[in-house]
Formats: structure tokens, sequence, C-alpha cells
């Protein structure tokens, strides 16, 4: 007879252990290469300086000022960045061969993708109060109240959404090419949307289809919390906090399923 | 006690074709063995499915003792895996890999960090403190990936080509940790496209070809099976070689090889093991007048076993080794 390791405890605690495990290996990747995640995190505050200072002038918005205009569309397009990292991550395990070692190891399958989750998360958090304490120092005055608290709450949720279509592309790439893809193709994602410019100077069906981003719905329910005017731009804009709900949801169903099968997938 | 790993019938599919047609497969406890074969011959896939990385189309197969596709995670428990890819993290240290594999392998913190440094010198790795390991040489990465293999002590131990892309000091030094682990009772089953890797390290080897193992033994067993020795000649005037060709094959058991990497004058007669066939083939030569510059009596390689058995030595492509 051989002795096995017991398991002590349900599988749900080690559920959640070997999540933290996991989330603490990029938490470990942080310490070790600040460089990535610093840069990760400027970018949109450089971005955001670009547009407020540079070209915002030329931009008119509703309440006339686009500081307090693009500061949220900035938080909501974080959330939107946050996607690329996750896919990127899932790649460079898959390729590596991570992967599987976690695959064939003893530890609960479903912390591959529940740690990966907690980390995203935690830098986006850090992403989004870069953004808004860079936000602040603009000048960016967010109305104070609980309304400041369901629109970190929005936000996130929109991030939850986006991370599961990152895990489901990062499972679907079978090389690093799709990544460069994806990182091209999420700005014309981004533009379509109203966090630069609001959708009534677009054209009347483009409007439409930048009103129904799902990043749109977020951007205009933290606007709404947060104070900053809206102008009346359909039903998408009329909606914005119920689509801001139901987007991330609806994203979360269709990507969470689909990566499950994926991964079910690399064992066939 | 029964094999360590039992493969019966082991079928695999992919677009439409059979990678395995019914493996079959025995490791006894505390044995080594090498699963040799081509590229696309299958290993991968045989090692993936046993290791519950891949389910099988059909057939069966344990692993100490336990079905892979029922229990997937009490098998997990009981083998160690090393793919063929260095799969550790690049970005941490080789003891903080360890740490991070322990503690998902449900070590405590304490036991854990015990545990990596425990495997580190079991490995023979020196202990490079906070050095990532993308800064490793490959023979290093390789030993650290085979101690994350190594956390619960596996009973089985499975290698997927664990010296391919390495440079020889690194293959020496994989020979090393896995002999160390075979005297400690672990059971191997490697596979390898190197012949020379399967004699030096295996007690059985089995050739997988087509899906299927088309021979299976003891390196010797299967050397021997395929035509004894091999008579190497030099002939001193290289004209005469096909002569001389000729010739020996009648003395001798086979018919001879002629290497055509060599000027022409350097024969390989496959031999039987019999008293004065040497002396025969000398003879024979002698009579004709044939100048022997060199000879030399030697068992004949696992690698002209292979290509026998796999059939390549019929076709005039060379197969890199």
């Amino acid at each position: 007879m051989t002795t096995v390791a017991r398991e002590p405890g349900g599988r749900l605690r080690w559920a959640v252990t070997d999540a933290l495990t996991v989330a603490g290996r990029d938490v470990a990747h942080w310490r070790r290469q600040p460089a990535g995640l610093v840069v990760g995190l400027l970018f949109p505050v450089l971005l955001m300086v670009v547009f407020v200072y540079l070209l915002g002038g030329g931009i008119a918005v509703p309440g006339g000022s686009y500081r307090d205009f693009m500061v949220p569309g900035m938080l909501a397009l974080v959330m939107l960045f946050g996607l690329e990292g996750t896919m990127t991550a899932v790649v460079t395990d898959t390729q590596r061969g991570v992967t599987d070692r976690f695959r064939a190891l003893p530890m609960a399958q479903s912390a591959v993708v529940t740690g990966r989750c907690l980390a995203d998360l935690a830098a986006s958090v850090a992403g989004l109060a870069l953004v808004a304490l860079a936000g602040l120092a603009m000048g960016w005055r967010p109305d104070p109240g609980p309304g400041v608290v369901t629109a970190v709450g929005l936000l996130l949720l929109l991030r939850v959404g986006f991370l599961w279509v990152g895990i489901w592309l990062g499972l679907l790439a079978r090389d690093p090419s799709l990544v460069a893809a994806v990182q091209i193709l999420i700005w014309p994602f981004a533009f379509l949307s109203n966090v630069f410019v609001p959708v009534s100077s677009m054209p009347g069906w483009l409007g439409t289809l930048a009103a129904w981003n799902p990043v749109a719905a977020t951007v205009t329910a933290v606007r709404e919390l947060t104070g900053v005017p809206v102008s009346d731009d359909g039903w998408a804009t009329e909606h914005a906090t119920l689509l801001a709900v139901a987007w991330p949801v609806v994203l979360t169903a269709v990507f969470a399923a689909l990566s499950v099968r994926r991964w079910q997938g690399l064992s066939r | 006690m029964g094999a360590s790993v039992e493969i019966r019938g082991l079928v695999k599919w992919y677009g439409g074709r059979a990678v395995l047609d019914g493996v079959d497969l025995d490791v006894a406890p505390g044995s080594v063995c090498a699963l040799l074969g081509p590229n696309g011959a299958g290993k991968t896939t045989a090692v993936r499915i046993a290791t519950t990385l891949l389910r099988p189309d059909g057939g069966r197969v344990e692993v100490a003792g336990v079905d892979v596709v029922a229990r997937p995670r009490e098998v997990r428990r009981r083998i160690g895996t090393v793919g063929q890819q260095a799969t550790v993290d690049e970005v941490l240290g080789a003891r903080q890999n360890l740490v991070l594999f322990g503690r998902l392998h449900h070590l405590d913190r304490a036991t854990a960090r015990r545990r990596a440094g425990e495997l580190l010198a079991q490995v023979g790795l020196p202990d490079t403190g906070a050095q990532p390991v993308r800064e490793f040489s490959g023979g290093m990465r390789r030993r650290l990936d085979i101690a994350a293999a190594l956390v619960l002590a596996p009973q089985v131990l499975f290698l997927d080509e664990p010296t391919t892309g390495l440079d020889p000091a690194g293959r020496r030094d994989v020979w090393a940790a896995v002999r160390d682990l075979v005297a400690g009772g672990t059971t191997v089953l490697l596979t390898t496209q190197y012949l020379e890797e399967a004699e030096r390290l295996a007690d059985q080897v089995s050739v997988l070809d087509g899906g299927r193992v088309v021979a299976s033994g003891a390196p010797r067993e299967l050397t021997a099976a395929i035509g004894g020795d091999r008579l190497e000649l030099v002939v001193t005037d290289p004209a005469r070689a096909a002569e001389a060709a000729a010739l020996a094959e009648r003395v001798a058991a086979g018919p001879p090889v002629p290497d055509r990497r060599g000027e022409g004058a350097r024969l390989t007669v496959p031999v039987s093991r019999r008293a004065g066939v040497v002396g025969n083939v000398v003879r024979a030569l002698d009579e004709a007048g044939i100048g022997v510059a060199d000879l030399v009596l030697r068992p004949t390689t696992l690698d002209e076993a292979y290509l026998r058995i796999t059939g390549r030595d019929r076709v005039a492509e060379e197969v890199p080794a």
C-alpha cells in the first residue's frame, strides 16, 4: 500500500484555496516584473491626458466639460483593455504547457479560471483607482455618495463580462497572433461607443450601434451616477443602467459556457 | 502486485485517423519503460491519456491500479508528469516554483517550503535564489521540471521526451536525475526518439509505430531478436567492396548492409552469434585476395533494431535518431 496525501476539508475549501494560490502567482509576477503592470496601468492615464488636453477641446459634449465626460469613459475603457491582459495570460499559459501542468495536478480544476479572475479583477481595481486619481488630479469631481459605489460595482461587473470573453479567446488562440489581432480590433470597438464622443455626433445608424455597445451602457450609467450630464440618445441611453447590468450578465453567461466547452475540449 | 501502468487496447482517433490503434503496454513497478518511436507515432498521445489530459476513444488505462477515465483526480495524486516543454513558471525562481506546485498539491505553506528544498537537492539543482527560471540552462530547467513533478513522491513518473532539445551536458543531468529516482523505487514511463536514451535508462523498450506497439522487450532482447551481432569491416580496396559484401553474405547469417555514408570501403554484416563466424569471413576474404583494414564484431545497436522493426531500413531515407 502506498500513502496518498489526504484532502482535509471539502472541495469548496480547496477550490477557494487553490484559486488564491493561482492568483498569488500573478501577484508574484507583478512583484518581480512591475514594469509590465505599471505600463499597463499608466497607458489609460496617458490616453486620458491626450484626449482631455490635446483633442477634447474640439469635441462638443453635453454639459460642456470634456474632462468630466472623458473620465467615466476611460474608467470603462480600462475594463475593456483588461480583456487583452486576460487573453494574453491564458494564451501564454496554454502555449507554455502550464495549463496542462495544472490540469494534471490534483488541484481544483476550477481554480485555474477562478484564480485568473481574482488576479485580473485585482489588476482592474488598481487600474480604476489610478484613472480615478488622475481624473481627480485633473479636476474631475464626481458627486459624492452611494452613486460612486454603484458605479464601481457596474465597472467591475463589466470587467467580469470581458474577463470571460478574454478567457474564451485565450483558449481559442493557437498562437499569439490572435492576441495581436485583438489588440488592434479593440480600438474600433472602443471608438464605436460613447467613450470619446457623444453618440449623437455620429451618423444615425452608427450612433445606434455605438449606443448599444456594452461599454457604452456602462459609460452612460457611470456618467449618470457621478453627476455628468447625459443627453437623451434613444432607448439604449435611457435604459443605460439596466443595460450596464444586462450586458455583463449576458457576456458572462455566453462566454463562460463557451469557455467551459473549450476547456473540456482540451481533453478531446 | 500488478503493473504500475497497464494499457489495454488503447485507441485514439484524430480527424478520422487512428493515432493509437490498439496499444497494449505493461510497466512493472519500479522499472523504466521507454516508449520509442518516430515523430507522430502516438507516443505523446499515449502519455497524455495515461496522465488524464486526454480521454481515450477506446481501451482501458490503469495507472497505479486506478482507472484514468473513471478516477482522474486519484490518478493525478499518484503520478508526476513532465511534458515535452518545460512547464515551470519562467518568471519565478526555482524554489518559488516548487513552493507554488507544493501548494497546488495541497501541502501547507511550511511543508511546501521544506519539500521545495528537498526536491532541489533531489534533482541536484544548486540554490539559485530568486533568479528567474527563464535564465536557466535547458538542463537545469528540465531538472526543475522533473522536481515539480515529484512533489508528492509519485508512484509513477511520466516523462515525455525529457531530453529533446538539450545539449549533451543537459541530457546527462536528466539521465542522472532519472536514475536516482528509479533507485528510489519510482516507476518511470518515458517517451523518446533517442535510442541511446532508451538503451541507457530503460529496462523495457516498446516500439510504437503507426499507432501500435510493434516490438517490446528488454533493449538486449530487441537487438538479439533481429539478428545477433554485427561485423564491421573496412576493406583496403573500395572497388572490391561489393565483392566483399557478396562473400560475407555467403559466409555470415544475413545480407550485408553497405554503409553509404562511408567511402564505400566500409561494410556492416549482420552475423549470427556462433563460433568461428569471424574467422570464416576473414578467411573467405583472404582467399579472394581482398585486404581487410579494420574489423570489429559488436552487438546490433538499438538503432539498427529500431530501423529494422519499423521497416525504415528498407526505404532509402535517413531517419533522424
